[in-house]
């Protein structure tokens, strides 16, 4: 018998998709993003000077992610301010995210990207990505391409897409295994696959086959929200 | 004021270029043209059979070229940019001002148009103070501003804002002919910084909000074609 899906989803169904662009004037490209009850912003500041000095590269200009989940974003508060969960977050983050950017052109610099998790339900790392994908396009930083992240699950011996809470504590039969997954929208290249749980090889290929069909709505959606923001002025 | 922004439009070469013939939002990664005729310009690049676009922004097609006209981003300095900058710091051998990009700009003592005693720079430009300078050299090193030119100097009454850098063009308009609109509306003088900061000067505190509005108007309509038709109209209806 196939898993049931506790909100009643079908298996390669992701939850209801909201985004918008440009919602933090002051910053230079800002977006929102949220799977079902995960509310994600991301806040896009620069290319600007980078302090300490002996960060700087001259190469090229650095990316420096800071994701951050809210004390109220989760039932029980959370203390707030850094943790070691966070700062792996933010790291993975910057990770998935610099393949896409181009930074050669602002030698010297740094572009901060702010994420914070407003509400948690799950697969807050993978929103967080898509929001700091559409802020970064926004803040005209230039991109090869968009970066999509979705997160793929497997309870008891089931894939599922787009893992919610309830699923993140299933533990019946094999239990659940939650992977973040992201890519570049446009290439074959992932740019974030971290597994958390157990999962066979054998299951792997197809767990990705489903992340890739999510990454082409997510795209969709992207690209539906930037150019929607820009039509609205004519 | 009017030779001041002649040279600026100099510096915006691209506005004498001709009518593109389509003009499509974009946003990256996304194939703008495809095929072997197409030439990858500004804002995009070639991968394989196809021109993609590297910014999010307004791609045209003018003849064979293909180029993305970014909505957003940041200033990026160039030389000859007329920038608006704030005096964040003396140093002994000039000043040092913020003209909102990741590095400053660096204007030496010997721009001054007067001499300049200095132990007393600051009687000639002191922290907080908002100049028009031009960008002389753009290098690894730094950013080098001169301030010898019409309407270069320091800026005195009126006030600044900020608009987007990338909305800079489009407010000066093809050979300044929305920005001179605005004047001649108005009465106020007004300088644009290619970094996007504009000091507005007028003789009475109504026509500076008009001509404020006015900038922050067209801003806001990046899409729109015919603009100076339009903003003759704007100017009809507010008058």
């Amino acid at each position: 018998m196939a898993f049931k899906r506790p909100d009643g989803r079908k298996l390669d169904e992701i939850r209801p998709i909201t985004a918008k662009v440009g919602i933090i004037p002051n910053a230079d490209g800002s977006a929102m993003f949220t799977f079902g009850k995960t509310v994600a912003i991301a806040a896009v500041y620069g290319p600007r000077m980078l302090h300490p000095q002996h960060m700087q590269d001259p190469k090229t200009a650095i990316l420096r992610v800071n994701y951050d989940l809210l004390s109220f974003s989760v039932e029980d508060r959370k203390k707030p301010g850094p943790s070691r969960r966070s700062q792996e977050i933010s790291k993975v983050t910057e990770w998935a995210l610099s393949p896409a950017l181009d930074l050669k052109e602002f030698p010297n610099t740094v572009i901060d990207v702010q994420i914070y998790i407003l509400q948690a339900n799950a697969s807050t790392r993978v929103a967080g990505i898509n929001a700091a994908s559409m802020a970064l396009a926004q803040a005209g930083i230039p991109m090869r391409d968009l970066v999509c992240a979705v997160s793929v699950g497997k309870m008891d011996k089931d894939i599922v897409i787009d893992v919610n809470d309830e699923e993140e504590h299933f533990e019946d039969g094999e239990g659940a295994t939650d992977t973040a997954t992201a890519r570049l929208a446009n290439s074959d290249r992932f740019t974030l696959l971290q597994l958390d749980g157990k999962i066979q090889p054998s299951l792997i290929p197809k767990a990705l086959e489903m992340a890739n069909k999510a990454f082409a709505k997510i795209y969709e959606i992207q690209k539906k929200t930037l150019k929607g923001v820009m039509e609205e002025k004519e | 004021m009017s030779e001041f922004n002649k040279n600026q439009e100099e510096t915006y070469e691209d506005f004498g270029a001709p009518e593109p013939q389509s003009r499509t939002i974009v946003v990256p990664g996304e194939i703008v043209a495809s095929g072997d005729d197409f030439l990858a310009g500004e804002g995009a690049r070639r991968e394989g059979n196809n021109v993609l676009a590297s910014r999010y922004g307004l791609a045209e097609k003018i003849g064979r070229v293909v180029k993305i006209i970014p909505f957003s981003g940041a200033f990026i300095p160039r030389r000859n940019n007329v920038v608006i900058g704030r005096i964040s710091d003396i140093v002994h051998s000039g000043w040092i001002i913020d003209i909102d990009y990741a590095q400053n700009g660096f204007l030496p003592l010997m721009e001054s148009p007067r001499f300049v005693n200095k132990n007393e720079m600051d009687q000639f430009l002191a922290i907080g103070d908002v100049v028009a300078a031009k960008i002389w050299s753009v290098s690894p090193k730094g950013i080098d501003l001169a301030m010898k030119g019409k309407g270069l100097g320091k800026l005195e009454g009126g006030f600044i804002f900020r608009v987007n850098p990338s909305r800079v063009p489009r407010i000066i308009g093809r050979e300044g002919s929305m920005i001179n609109l605005i004047k001649e509306n108005t009465g106020c003088n007004v300088t644009i910084g290619q970094n996007g900061w504009i000091w507005i000067k007028g003789n009475d505190i109504d026509s500076q909000i008009k001509a404020r509005k006015a900038i922050e108007f067209i801003a806001e309509k990046v899409l729109v074609s015919g603009l100076t038709e339009k903003m003759e109209k704007w100017f009809g209806e507010n008058k």
